[in-house]
């Protein structure tokens, strides 16, 4: 079971969180045209890297809060976490 | 009955307690501190079971978790329990246990029959054999292989014992209490930091309970008796025996199994039988010890073939003789241990060592005793088919090719000893690549991965002093990282014995014109013949050969097979054991009771149970509940021998014709703030929003990204920047996560917020033809009229004295309000809705009913809106705004979304108007066509129509919207109904919705 440091409240046991995702996906913007393509990326088109690799998690059982988990998928080891809004270095 | 195997004096049971218990029915005696297996040896019984493949006759071969052999299945206090280690499981008063594996009996089992026939059972002969013809699988060889296989049985009855959960932090987990997870413990615990320190067995100790040393001028057992009670005041420090340290996962979580009661008659009132420890350790030290390697020999699986450290076991812990004629069979000087042990006792031991010439302290002394010790010597085979009666022994060539004249000599048990495999599971588990120490012919753990050490034999360190002073700092150095503090404890002074070198030799040559089965892995009846056969037969990888042959597979996991495997491997083919590689440790270490890893989540207890503050009052009335989701919902209220058939009728009818009233408190509620939540919900519902009135509600559909429906409801704004949100019970949480996302990360510039408010509102549907004359004497001075309170209109009103929502919803398709209060008055308001309603033969109705209402009118819910289908699918296209971007909204563009011929809801009634469609059928358009049947669509939803008397299902159907009048069937082959329908509008009543509006 993962640690995961939500920047809001702390380290917490992984149970607390859920899975959100690749936190690098962009929404179009609303009310622009966009090619079914751009669209297909956005909603299904996925890359699963070995290695690094920035999600989005939920602290569920905390604050309710989505945070950006940088983690690494094959060793499981964080190397930082941050806010929705916060610049990822 | 005397024990006859029970020296006089001696060891650490309790000689003063008494213990008697069954095995195999029959009545023996034990003493308190005794395992099942040492009561056993005391007694002489040596036959507990029967092996796995070939059903050859099984004994002891270790003294604990190693145990491939003693297998029973455990009975107390009126409960079973399969794979129990008989040399794990503590004497109590009232034991039973059985064999397992055998039938019908231990000493004559009918699978036997499999050790005769065993040149048919080679490597891979189930995947050979059980191939073909496929029809066979079921009927002949699963059940034969279910008969066969097996480690006992489970009970099917519920388990009436209780386990238990604990999350634990700490700065450093010790796992093993032998001299390193002592003296690393006093170390830490001196330093201030809070230790957990973890013994699997009863006693604490580890290999100091059955060594001759001296540390700090006492024995060492004294030494570390000192240690334990000096850590067990100390505050920081949590001693926990017959606690296995099992598992060792991500970023240092490793997971424990504590026998809280398995030692007893019975559990304890208010005790769990087993804890399962989540521990987050900040440091993790392994200090699991070894365990003592065999020498392979043919028949080495003989009942009295056992590990020489085994048989010291028994006899300085329990006083027990494994055999009154022990030959010893080593290859190294830890052999001589146990022969010096059996002669301290008046028994002769003879010992073979492989060795042609060792020297070293401790051979002197064995000497010096009058030890008969044969040098260059080995066993080439045991003799004796339920017990060892004899083996035939003979001289060894130096390079360990070639033997001398066999010669016989009797015997009764014999001792093994082929050096020390240290156990590296946790480390492994950790992520530790291990790596392979030549000078002990074993694996070691490598750079540290998580924060996990692995101290002393773990480490393949072997001598006493080396392990103490490592471990003794690496406490210090440890704690000191986290406490900051720097407490001096001192190294107690060491006396052992100086080993010499251990021989590399761990396996017999067969003899000219012998087939000796030489056995790898006793558990699961692995030969050295049946590796030959894997790697003639093209197996190289060494995971291969293991699932190939099952070496290493069964509940020991190899414990004391994977070593000599690898040996065999890498010298047959040409390689060093490193580049073979060792198979992957995965935990548990041991096996695990389901009980423990399922703990307290059994039952009810599985999930939380969830009631509206109206429930008592359900209660009261006879409500007969139903799971919806984590809520307990009234599914009808019986009255007396109605069925639920006749009583949702009943009340669906009382809706339709009266009025009824259902307890909504269920329903997710979410409340939305702020100056930009009408753009929100503009956003996020299909359909528009910004020029919602205040005081009115409307009906919305959410979609996910990918077109999918994902959740429908009403919302209303009750005042300008504010909204109640309603969403269906089941994706109530789901929902407010959806929310938190696009506010919190894809528009965080929307000023506005969610809550979740379900829970402090409690909900009553008033639905009915007089729900309105009802709502008139509950709310006097409230205008509740059409004009006053039009359909999706919202009032506030006065509940004598209790603050009510009013809101003109409905669901049932009736003309109908719901009226929120806050939920400690919700027993309140019901009471006066059933009071009022009195007049106007009120009914409350359940959820039953509340699916009848709603089918028949061909609103949708979570049966159709399954996350498959599309708002055209749910006929609710009419809400998609084309002037407004919406979640989702460019998906729906999809070819398939588009199509001409896309499913979509439609009725559907049998042609007799009498037989119930079963829902999840399928629809058909010829009921005799050849299978596969294309499916045209499924049924959704079913009830009986109370408006009509008849049977209504709704379905999602290919081309729904063209199939209106058509004849189909309703095939459901799990019920054997094969039914002739006929293809309706989904809104079977009252399809212009007049009544809600009425
Ligand atoms: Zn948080």
């Amino acid at each position: 079971m993962l640690h995961i440091k939500c920047p809001h409240c702390g380290i917490r046991s992984q149970n607390e969180f859920s899975y959100g995702g690749d936190a690098t996906v962009k929404r179009p913007e609303l009310n622009k045209e966009v090619t079914d393509q751009e669209w297909d990326n956005f909603v299904y088109n996925r890359v699963s890297p070995r290695g690094k690799h920035l999600e989005l998690w939920q602290h569920l059982s905390g604050c309710r809060q989505w945070i950006k988990v940088e983690r690494d998928t094959a060793t499981h080891e964080i190397f930082k976490t941050y806010k929705a809004n916060e610049e990822v270095a | 009955m005397a024990q006859g195997y029970r020296i006089e004096t001696g060891g650490l049971i309790n000689r003063n307690k008494k213990i008697s218990f069954k095995f195999n029915g029959v009545t023996y005696f034990g003493y308190e501190g005794d395992t099942l297996a040492s009561a056993l040896l005391a007694n002489g019984v040596h036959l507990v079971g029967r092996s796995f493949k070939y059903h050859r006759p099984r004994g002891f071969f270790g003294a604990g978790v190693d145990e491939p052999y003693a297998v029973v299945q455990l009975y107390r206090n009126g409960e079973t329990e399969p794979n129990i280690k008989a040399t794990e499981q503590e004497l109590f008063e009232g034991l039973e246990a059985s064999s397992v594996n055998c039938w019908p009996s231990v000493n004559f089992d009918i699978g036997a029959i499999n050790n005769v026939l065993k040149i048919f059972l080679p490597a891979g002969f189930y995947y050979k054999t059980f191939m073909w013809p496929k029809s066979f699988w079921y009927k002949i060889y699963e059940p034969f292989i279910r008969k066969a296989a097996g480690l006992g049985v489970a009970s099917t009855k519920h388990d009436k014992e209780r386990y238990e959960h604990k999350y634990e932090y700490c700065d450093l987990l010790i796992a093993g209490s032998g001299p390193s997870g002592l003296a690393s413990a006093y170390s830490a615990a001196k330093n201030g930091a809070k230790v957990i320190l973890a013994e699997d067995k009863p006693r604490y100790g580890g290999s100091l309970l059955t060594s001759d040393v001296n540390i700090g001028n006492q024995l060492g057992k004294d030494w570390a008796d000192g240690i334990i009670s000096e850590l067990k005041e100390m505050p920081n420090v949590t001693l926990k025996n017959r606690s296995q340290v099992f598992g060792y996962y991500d970023h240092n979580m490793l997971v424990m199994s504590e026998k809280v009661s398995d030692h007893l008659p019975k559990t304890k009132k208010y005790h769990p039988n087993k804890r399962l420890w989540y521990i987050r350790a900040k440091e993790v030290l392994i200090s699991s010890g070894s365990i003592e390697r065999p020498i392979v020999f043919g028949n080495n699986d003989t009942p009295g073939v056992m590990l020489s450290s085994a048989a010291k076991e028994y006899l300085k812990v329990y006083g027990v003789l494994v055999g009154k004629k022990p030959l010893v069979f080593t290859n190294n000087d830890s052999g001589y241990e146990t022969a010096i042990e059996f002669k301290k006792h008046g028994v002769d031991p003879i010992v073979l060592d492989s060795r042609l010439n060792p020297q070293s302290e401790i051979i002197d002394e064995a000497k010096n005793l009058g030890i008969n010790i044969k040098n260059s010597y080995v066993v080439v085979a045991a003799q004796g088919y339920k017990k060892v009666k004899s083996a035939d022994v003979a001289t060894i060539s130096e390079d360990k090719k070639t033997l001398g004249k066999i010669e016989n000599i009797i015997c009764d048990c014999i001792c093994v000893s082929g050096f020390w495999t240290p156990t590296i599971h946790l480390a492994s588990q950790s992520g530790n690549k291990t790596k392979f120490n030549e000078e002990i012919d074993a694996f070691v753990p490598g750079a540290s991965k998580q924060n996990e050490s692995t101290l002393g034999a773990a480490n393949g360190v072997f001598t006493l002093e080396e392990t103490l002073k490592t471990s003794f700092e690496k406490g210090k150095e440890l704690s000191k990282k986290i406490t900051e503090k720097d407490n001096e404890v001192s190294i107690p002074n060491v006396v052992e014995k100086k080993y010499s070198k251990h021989d590399k030799f761990w396996c017999v040559p067969l003899p000219k014109g012998k087939s000796y089965k030489r056995f790898l892995d006793f558990q699961n009846d692995v030969a050295v013949s049946d590796v030959e056969i894997a790697l003639r037969e093209g197996y190289r990888s060494i995971e291969h050969v293991k699932r190939y042959t099952t070496l290493g597979m069964a509940t020991d996991q190899g414990k004391t097979s994977n070593l000599n495997g690898l040996q065999l491997v890498s010298e047959i083919e040409n390689k060093v054991v490193p580049s073979v590689g060792h198979t992957t440790f995965r935990p548990p270490y041991t096996p695990i009771s389901i009980g423990a890893i399922v703990g307290r989540e059994v039952g009810k207890h599985s999930k939380p149970t969830r009631k509206s503050p109206i429930h008592n009052w359900h209660e009261e009335h006879n409500a007969v509940f139903v799971d919806a989701g984590v809520w307990l919902r009234p599914r009808y209220y019986k009255r007396g021998n109605e069925t639920l058939f006749e009583a949702s009728k009943r009340e669906a009818k009382n809706v339709r014709t009266n009025v009824g009233v259902c307890d909504v408190t269920t329903l997710g509620k979410i409340d939305v703030k702020g100056p930009d939540a009408a753009e929100f919900l503009n956003r996020v519902y299909t359909n528009a929003w910004l020029k919602l009135p205040v005081g009115k509600a409307r009906y919305g559909v959410m979609l996910r990204e990918d077109g999918i429906v994902m959740d429908d409801g009403t919302t209303t704004r009750i005042s300008e920047n504010h909204y109640h949100m309603t969403t269906t019970t089941a994706q109530a949480a789901n929902v407010l996560s959806h929310l938190e996302y696009y506010l919190q990360l894809v528009w965080p510039e929307l000023n506005v917020n969610v809550v979740s408010t379900t829970e402090q509102w409690a909900g009553a549907a008033i639905a009915g033809p007089k729900s309105r004359d009802l709502l008139k004497k509950l709310f006097p001075k409230t205008d509740v009229s059409n004009e006053g309170l039009p359909f999706m209109g919202y009032v506030e009103g006065d509940l004598f004295g209790v603050k009510a929502r009013i809101f003109r919803i409905s669901f049932s398709g009736e003309l109908a309000y719901e009226v929120n209060v806050e939920s400690d008055n919700g027993r309140f308001m019901w009471e006066r809705i059933i009071e009022f309603g009195e007049e106007f033969q009120i009914q409350p109705y359940g959820t039953e009913a509340l699916s009848t209402l709603r089918i028949e009118m061909g609103h949708v819910a979570g049966s159709e809106l399954d996350g498959r289908t599309i708002p055209y699918d749910n006929a609710l296209e009419g809400l998609l705004s084309k002037k407004k971007d919406f979640i989702g909204k460019r998906s729906l563009q999809r070819a398939a979304f588009v199509a001409d011929d896309r499913q979509r809801i439609v009725g559907v009634v049998p042609l007799d108007k009498k037989t119930s469609i079963p829902e999840g059928s399928h629809l058909v358009k010829d009921a005799n066509a050849p299978l596969p049947n294309k499916k045209l669509g499924h049924i959704s939803a079913s009830c009986w129509s109370v408006e009509y008397d008849n049977p209504f299902s709704l379905a999602i159907l290919k081309d729904g919207k063209n199939m209106i009048g058509e004849k189909l069937f309703v095939m459901s082959p799990l019920k054997n109904k094969v039914i002739p329908v006929e293809i309706v509008s989904s809104h079977y009543v009252d399809p212009k919705g007049e009544r809600v509006r009425s």
